[in-house]
């Protein structure tokens, strides 16, 4: 992102912006399953990294988050995708 | 037809609610994450705050030893003032000097000293402050009102790696005999960023 | 490893991984195949690239390594620069 140039004009929204709970819930969730060595934060920024830009810049930030933390969590077999389609049916 | 629908699409495309909570049901089952792990997560790192980092300046503006240890071990000087460091990652502290002004970014993601600062503000961890900050930084320090005196060099630090990095920014005029805590006042969140500097208000 | 004393010019190593599957850098792509100065060793830390990828990650050495800044841009203010923590594997001797 360093330098690129498509942002170099756009203006910086200094204004504080407060955490939902939904972004506490996914900060909270990131790091004890890196406390727990679950998954890394090095994971975390690779799941991000992988997401598609067009995505990437819909998505808000924990919105990411959350997207590269169930990526990895499938990926390293800690959750199958039969048990989050059922689990997304229930919620 | 629904559930071939279903079964094509992308399950990471799913609402973000929907999978965050999906994911702690599923965790919470395997016993690898519990509700309260997570509320007690919350407590502790909304306990973290941008006052905890503006305790260890302020000592460091009256304390040459304190300073001289903030610099060489930023973990032990956060440590020293009672902030919890374990687990984090190693901290890291630049000195402001009145011919070279640090500024902190991470232009590969966000990493932020939460440790001592609490929770990365939005602007931190916005592509045009992650663009900006290495190409244009007296432009993105403009978007804050500040300018630098001329003969001020910038040194923008990019956080890459394994350290997160604060500023020890300079001690303003106007502080002479001032006690930790009333230093402690005046010193925000942005200054330990780069991207203000701590003023004394005028009387 | 080689290891680089503070002082000591090195170059960014111009290359992009990124062209030849999925990878994950801590490298800046704006660094890349550019010149600085080693300030200081930072300590040793697992791999990242590794890490991202849960594979078994060895220690490497960080470096911080200062660079002019307008020289990277080819714009800006000078006596501007940049200090960057770069893994040992990614700097040779300039």
């Amino acid at each position: 992102m360093g330098g690129v140039s498509k942002y170099l004009c756009e203006a910086v929204d200094v204004e504080p912006h407060a955490l939902t709970d939904f972004d506490k819930e996914v900060d909270a969730l990131r790091a004890i399953l890196g406390m727990k060595r679950v998954m890394t934060v090095d994971e975390l920024r690779r799941g991000i990294e992988a997401i598609p830009e067009a995505d990437y810049h819909r998505l808000s930030y924990y919105r990411r988050w959350i997207r590269s933390i169930t990526d990895t969590l499938l990926r390293k077999g800690v959750i199958t995708e039969a048990e989050l389609r059922a689990a997304l049916d229930r919620v | 037809m629904m559930a071939v629908a279903r079964a094509n699409m992308n399950i990471l495309e799913a609402d973000s609610d929907k999978l965050l909570a999906a994911v702690r049901d599923l965790l919470a089952a395997k016993g690898l994450v519990s509700n309260a792990e997570l509320s007690e997560r919350i407590a502790i790192t909304d306990a973290a705050n941008p006052g905890q980092g503006a305790r260890m300046v302020a000592k460091a503006w009256t304390d040459p030893t304190y300073r001289a240890l903030m610099l060489e071990d930023g973990t032990r000087a956060a440590e020293e003032l009672g902030i919890p460091m374990r687990g984090a990652p190693p901290l890291g502290v630049l000195e402001n000097a009145p011919d070279v002004h640090n500024l902190v970014v991470c232009t590969l993601c966000s990493c932020y000293p939460r440790a001592v600062l609490g929770y990365p503000p939005f602007w931190f961890k916005s592509a045009a402050y992650r663009a900006r900050a290495v190409r244009d930084p007296r432009g993105l320090l403009a978007e804050w009102g500040t300018v630098l005196p001329p003969g001020v060099k910038i040194r923008i630090v990019d956080s890459t790696a394994d350290y997160r990095w604060m500023v020890l920014p300079l001690r303003p005029a106007g502080t002479e005999g001032w006690s930790e805590a009333q230093l402690a006042a005046i010193v925000r969140e942005g200054d330990m960023i780069g991207v203000t500097i701590p003023v004394a208000p005028a009387h | 490893m080689v290891e680089f004393a503070p002082g000591v010019p090195v170059r960014v190593k111009d290359d992009w991984p990124e062209t030849r599957g999925p990878v994950h850098i801590r490298t800046p792509h704006y660094l890349r195949g550019l010149r600085g100065t080693v300030v200081r060793r930072l300590g040793e830390y697992p791999n990242p690239e590794d890490l991202a990828f849960a594979r078994p990650a060895a220690r490497r050495a960080l470096y911080h390594v200062a660079f002019d800044q307008p020289a990277v841009w080819h714009e800006g203010q000078a006596g501007d620069e940049l200090l960057v923590e770069i893994y040992e594997h990614w700097l040779e001797p300039a």
